[in-house]
C-alpha cells in the first residue's frame, strides 16, 4: 500500500482513490467544540473559588477582631503574658491556655509523626497487597471515630488506665530527680496535659498516616526500583527516595495533623482538666486549651470583658498557627535548596 | 588490601541490614500501636453502642428523659446537614484546589491562598461556629439547618482544598502534556485526565472531610442548636447526632446515656460504610 | 469528573429538596438556656406536644447563654438558675418567672464513709474550696465528725470547668456564709476556681468524683439521686444539718418573699429544715414582643406545665412552685404586651 503512494500510482481502482486522496488531504477543519470561552470561565471560576477562600479567612479575622476589641484595647500584648483568668474581677490573660494548646499538640506530634510514618512505611512497602485494603481502612477507622468518643472514651477509660499504669508508676521512679521529677509531679489522676496529649496524637494519626500512605504511593515506581536495583535497603529506599520525593505532600499532612491538633474542642475539654492556673510545668497537672476554653465558658460569657477575651484568645490561636506554618515554609524552602533543579 | 575493604563493606552492609531490620521492626509495632488504640476504642464503642441500639432509635423521636425514645431526628438531622455541607463545600474545595494546582501556582494569588488555606485548616471549629452564629444566626433572629449547613461546609472546604492540591500536583506532567499535545483544551485536561488520574486522592480528602464533619459538635452548637422533635425544615433548629450524643452523654439518665452510645455507633457505622463504598467505587471506574 | 462533580450536586439537589419539602405544620417555639432545669422542660415538652401537638423545642445550653441569646432575640424564651435583678430586667425590656426549685448538694468519695453521714458547714465547705483545709483529717472537718474515720489523705476537689447556673448557686452560697470566699472569689456563673479539676457539667464532675479517692464536689440534687452518689449533710443558717431532698428544698423555698419580686436567691435561707444550697430557676421573656403568636404558645406551655406537671417534676426530683405564687406568676403575665400594648393572650 505504501509502495503503491510513494511511487505515486494513482490509477488503482475509484474507491482506493478516494481513500488515499483523504490520507494525502488533510480531514476538513471541523469547529472546536469548545472555544477560549470556556477556558476562560472555567479559569474564573477557579480563581473565584480561591478568592472565595481568601475572603473567608478575612471575614472569620474581622469578625473574631471586632468581637474581641475591647480585650485587645484593654490588655493590648500582655495578655499574652498574664496568667490570671477572673471572671468574677473582670481580670484575664491567656497564657494558661496558650501552655495548654502548644503543649499538648506538641506531645501529640511527638508520638503520632513517627507512628504514622510507621504505618505509612508498613502499608506501601512491607505489607503483603492483600492486606494493604484492609489495614489502611482499618487505620482510616481511626478518623472515622467523633472527637466526643474520644472525650468520653478518654475521660472514663483510659483516663483511669493512664493512671494506674503510667502516671503512677512514673512517679513514683522519678520522685527525686531534679528535673524529670518536676514534669511528673502532679496528681495522677488521668486527666491532665499527658493524657490530652495521647489521645490527640491517636485522633490525628489516622489523618497523617492517611495523606503520607497516599503520597508515598503515587512516588513513581521508576525511582523506587532503581534504588532497589543498586541494593539499597527498604528504610534507605524510603528514606533517601521516596521521602524527599513526596516531602511537601508529607510535611503537608503533617500540617493536616497539627491543624487538626490544635484546632480540637471535644476531646481535650473532656481530659485537660480545665484548671485555669499556671505553676507547675508537671505534665500530669490539669491544664487549659484555648480551644477548651472557648468550648467550656462561650456559652455562658457576659457580653462584655469575659466574651471579648475568649475572642482575643480565637485571635492569639489563628496567630499561633500563622506561626508555625511560617517556619514550616522556611523549613521546606531550606530542604528545596539542597535539592539540585527539577528537571 | 581488598580483604580489609571487603570487611569493611561486609561490616558496612550488616549495620545497614541491621537498620533496615530495625526500622522494619519499628514500622511493624508502629502499625500493632495504630491497631491496637483502634481495636480498643472500637471495642468500647460496639459494646456500649450495641446495647442501646434497637429497631426504636431509627423510628423514634429523641425523648426526654426516662422515656422509650429514638434517635430518628438527630439521625436525620445530621444526614441532611452533612450532605448539603459536602455538596456545597466540595465543587469550591476542589475548584480551589485546582486553582492552585494547575493555573499560575506561583503567583501571589496562589501562595497567599495556599497559606491562607493551612490556616483556616487549623482553624478551631468552634470558632467557624461562632462566625456562623455573628452573621447568620443573628442576623435572621434565629437558629436554623441553614446556619448549621453553612458552619459545616466552611470545615469541608480547606480540607478538601489541601488533598485536592496535592493528589493535583502529585499527576505526572507527562500525562498532562500528552492530552494538550492531543489539542485538548485546558479544561478538559483538568478535568477529564488530570482530575481523574488524582481521582482516588481527591476521593480520600473529601471522605476525611466528610469523616470529620460528622462527629463535629461545637459548631453545631450554636448554629443549627439542637431540636427536640422531628423537623425537616431547615429554617427550624435542627436535630444532629453528635450534638446529641453531647446532650445526652453527659446526663445522669441510664436511657439517654445508651442512647448516646447507639449514637456514637452510627455515626461510627455510616463514616466507615462511606470509607468502604468510596474505595469500592474507586478501584472499580478504573 | 463524574464522582467529584456530580456525586455532590446530586446529593445537594436530593438534600435540598428534602429540606425545602418539610413545611412548618404545628407550631413551633424555641427556648434555650439552663442546664438545670432542663430535663424537666423536655419532658414537660414532650407531654405538652402529646397533648396539643404544639413543639416547645427547649435546648440547654448554659444560663449565661440563654440570658444573651433572648437578648439577641434568638429564642421566644430563655431560661437562667441565676435571677436578673428587677432594674436589669427594666433596662432590658424582659421579665421573669420561676418555674421549679431544686438544690446543689456536695457529694464526697471516701472510703468508709456512707452517704449522709458527713457534716459539713458553709465555712467549712469554703474553706475546703478555697484550698486552706486541703487534708481529709483536718481538725476543722473532725470536730463537726468526731465519730467518723477520716483518712490522712489530700483533698481531691473537682468543680464545674464550664460556667453553669448551678455553679452560682454554689458560689452565691459561699459568699454569703464564708468570708474569705466572698473577697477572694465571688460568686458567677463562671469564677476563678483557686484549686480544684474541672469537670465538664454535671457529669463531668460525678465521673471524677466517682473515680478519684478522697474527693469532694459539688452536682445538683437530681443527679445525687438518680447516681446514688455519696452525698454530705450541710449545717442551714438555723444550725441543723439538714439532708438534701424534696421537703428540705420545699423549706428554703418557703423563706421567700415571691409576692414582692420573682428576684429571690433561696441559699442560706432561715427555715428550721430548710437546705441551705437551694435555688430556683427562672423564665425570661421581653415584655414587648415582636412575635405575639410565639408567646403566647410559651405561655400557653407554662400555664399547662404548672397545672399537669407537678407530679413530672417531682418525678425527676425537682420541686414545684407552691400553688400561690402560681397565681401570683399567671398574673405578672399581663406584663408581656404585643406592639399595640395588648397583653398577649394566654388562655
Amino acid at each position: 500500500m505504501s509502495s503503491t503512494l510513494a511511487n505515486g500510482d494513482f490509477s488503482s481502482k475509484p474507491l482506493a482513490t478516494q481513500s488515499v486522496r483523504a490520507m494525502i488531504q488533510p480531514p476538513p477543519v471541523k469547529k472546536a467544540r469548545s472555544g477560549p470561552m470556556a477556558d476562560r470561565i472555567f479559569g474564573w471560576l477557579a480563581k473565584g473559588a480561591a478568592l472565595f477562600t481568601l475572603g473567608m479567612l478575612i471575614a472569620i479575622l474581622a469578625s473574631l477582631t471586632i468581637s474581641a476589641w475591647p480585650a485587645i484595647d484593654k490588655y493590648g500584648l500582655s495578655f499574652l503574658s498574664n496568667t490570671t483568668w477572673d471572671p468574677v474581677k473582670e481580670e484575664f490573660g491567656g497564657l494558661v491556655m496558650i501552655y495548654g494548646t502548644l503543649a499538648t499538640s506538641f506531645i501529640a506530634l511527638l508520638i503520632a509523626v513517627p507512628v504514622s510514618f510507621g504505618i505509612a512505611l508498613f502499608l506501601t512497602e512491607l505489607s503483603p497487597t492483600w492486606l494493604k485494603r484492609p489495614l489502611g481502612t482499618a487505620i482510616e477507622l481511626l478518623a472515622a471515630v467523633p472527637s466526643i468518643v474520644y472525650g468520653m472514651w478518654g475521660l472514663l477509660i483510659f483516663g483511669p488506665v493512664l493512671a494506674t499504669y503510667v502516671q503512677q508508676p512514673l512517679q513514683t521512679a522519678f520522685a527525686g530527680v531534679p528535673y524529670l521529677g518536676a514534669f511528673v509531679s502532679g496528681p495522677p489522676v488521668g486527666i491532665g496535659i499527658l493524657s490530652a496529649g495521647i489521645i490527640l496524637a491517636i485522633m490525628i494519626i489516622p489523618f497523617i498516616a492517611a495523606v503520607m500512605r497516599d503520597v508515598f504511593e503515587v512516588t513513581p515506581p521508576l525511582l523506587k526500583e532503581s534504588a532497589y536495583g543498586l541494593g539499597a535497603t527498604t528504610w534507605e529506599v524510603v528514606t533517601k527516595v521516596v521521602l524527599p520525593y513526596t516531602k511537601t505532600g508529607v510535611i503537608g499532612g503533617i500540617m493536616l495533623g497539627l491543624g487538626r491538633a490544635i484546632g480540637e474542642t471535644m476531646a481535650v475539654t473532656f481530659v485537660i482538666g480545665n484548671f485555669n492556673q499556671l505553676d507547675s510545668l508537671s505534665l500530669f497537672q490539669a491544664a487549659n486549651s484555648i480551644t477548651s476554653a472557648l468550648a467550656n465558658e462561650f456559652a455562658e460569657a457576659g457580653e462584655g470583658l469575659h466574651q471579648a477575651s475568649l475572642m482575643y484568645l480565637g485571635l492569639v490561636l489563628f496567630f499561633i498557627t500563622f506561626v508555625i506554618l511560617s517556619l514550616s515554609k522556611l523549613l521546606l524552602a531550606q530542604l528545596r535548596k539542597g535539592e539540585g533543579a527539577k528537571t | 588490601m581488598s580483604a580489609t575493604a571487603y570487611e569493611l563493606r561486609a561490616a558496612k552492609f550488616a549495620s545497614r541490614k541491621r537498620i533496615n531490620q530495625l526500622a522494619t521492626g519499628m514500622a511493624l509495632a508502629a502499625m500493632a500501636f495504630g491497631l491496637f488504640w483502634l481495636f480498643w476504642i472500637l471495642w468500647e464503642t460496639i459494646l456500649l453502642g450495641i446495647d442501646g441500639l434497637s429497631v426504636a432509635t431509627f423510628t423514634q423521636m429523641t425523648p426526654p428523659p426516662n422515656d422509650e425514645g429514638g434517635l430518628a431526628n438527630a439521625i436525620y438531622g445530621s444526614f441532611l446537614m452533612v450532605m448539603l455541607a459536602t455538596g456545597l463545600g466540595t465543587p469550591i474545595g476542589v475548584m480551589a484546589g485546582i486553582y492552585l494546582a494547575e493555573f499560575d501556582t506561583k503567583s501571589w494569588l496562589a501562595s497567599t491562598t495556599r497559606f491562607v488555606n493551612d490556616i483556616l485548616l487549623s482553624a478551631p471549629s468552634i470558632v467557624i461556629g461562632l462566625f456562623v452564629y455573628a452573621v447568620v444566626v443573628s442576623r435572621f433572629k434565629s437558629f436554623s439547618g441553614y446556619a448549621g449547613v453553612v458552619a459545616l461546609s466552611l470545615l469541608v472546604i480547606p480540607v478538601v482544598i489541601r488533598t485536592t492540591e496535592n493528589m493535583l500536583q502529585l499527576v505526572p506532567p507527562g500525562l498532562r502534556e500528552a492530552a494538550y499535545a492531543l489539542g485538548a483544551p485546558k479544561w478538559k485536561v483538568i478535568l477529564s485526565i488530570t482530575l481523574k488520574a488524582a481521582r482516588a486522592g481527591v476521593i480520600t480528602g473529601v471522605l476525611l472531610a466528610v469523616a470529620r464533619i460528622a462527629g463535629e459538635t461545637a459548631p453545631l452548637l450554636f448554629t443549627a442548636l439542637s431540636n427536640q422533635f422531628w423537623t425537616s425544615s431547615l429554617s427550624e433548629p435542627m436535630a444532629s447526632l453528635p450534638v446529641t450524643i453531647f446532650k445526652f452523654a453527659m446526663s445522669p439518665y441510664e436511657n439517654w446515656q445508651k442512647l448516646a452510645w447507639a449514637g456514637v455507633f452510627i455515626i461510627t457505622a455510616a463514616v466507615l460504610g462511606l470509607n468502604i463504598l468510596a474505595r469500592v467505587l474507586t478501584r472499580t471506574k478504573i | 469528573m463524574r464522582i467529584t462533580f456530580k456525586l455532590p450536586l446530586l446529593s445537594l439537589a436530593v438534600a435540598s429538596t428534602m429540606g425545602f419539602a418539610g413545611a412548618v405544620c404545628a407550631q413551633e417555639v424555641t427556648g434555650a438556656g439552663a442546664t438545670f432545669p432542663a430535663p424537666v422542660y423536655a419532658k414537660w415538652a414532650s407531654e405538652y406536644n402529646k397533648a396539643t401537638g404544639v413543639k416547645v423545642n427547649y435546648q440547654s445550653i448554659g444560663s449565661g447563654g440563654g440570658i444573651k441569646q433572648i437578648d439577641s432575640k434568638t429564642v421566644d424564651f430563655g431560661a437562667s438558675d441565676m435571677p436578673l435583678t428587677d432594674e436589669v430586667l427594666k433596662t432590658k425590656g424582659q421579665m421573669q418567672f420561676p418555674t421549679v426549685m431544686g438544690g446543689v448538694v456536695p457529694v464526697i468519695n471516701v472510703k468508709g464513709i456512707e452517704p449522709g453521714q458527713l457534716k459539713l458547714t458553709g465555712q467549712l465547705l469554703g474553706d475546703i474550696f478555697l484550698g486552706k483545709v486541703a487534708r481529709w483529717n483536718d481538725p476543722a472537718i473532725k470536730a463537726l465528725n468526731p465519730t467518723l474515720a477520716l483518712p490522712d489523705a489530700a483533698i481531691a476537689q473537682v468543680r464545674r470547668a464550664d460556667g453553669s447556673g448551678t455553679t452560682f448557686i454554689f458560689t452565691n452560697y459561699l459568699s454569703k456564709v464564708n468570708a474569705e470566699w466572698k473577697s477572694k472569689v465571688g460568686e458567677g456563673t463562671a469564677v476563678n476556681w483557686p484549686v480544684g479539676a474541672g469537670g465538664k457539667g454535671n457529669e463531668g464532675v460525678a465521673a471524677f468524683v466517682g473515680r478519684l479517692p478522697n474527693s469532694m464536689g459539688y452536682v445538683e440534687y437530681s443527679y445525687v439521686k438518680q447516681n446514688k452518689l455519696n452525698y454530705a449533710t450541710v449545717q442551714n443558717a438555723a444550725g441543723n444539718f439538714v439532708k438534701p431532698e424534696d421537703d428540705s428544698f420545699k423549706a428554703a423555698a418557703v423563706g421567700a418573699d415571691w409576692a414582692k419580686s420573682f428576684y429571690q436567691i433561696l441559699t442560706n435561707q432561715p427555715g428550721k429544715d430548710a437546705w441551705p444550697i437551694s435555688g430556683a430557676t427562672f423564665i425570661l421573656m421581653h415584655t414587648k414582643q415582636d412575635k405575639p403568636a410565639n408567646a403566647t404558645e410559651v405561655l400557653k406551655f407554662f400555664s399547662w406545665a404548672y397545672k399537669n406537671g407537678d407530679k413530672t417534676a417531682a418525678d425527676l426530683d425537682y420541686v414545684p412552685m407552691p400553688k400561690p405564687v402560681i397565681a401570683a406568676i399567671e398574673k405578672s403575665w399581663g406584663e408581656i404586651k404585643d406592639n399595640a400594648g395588648k397583653p398577649v393572650a394566654f388562655k
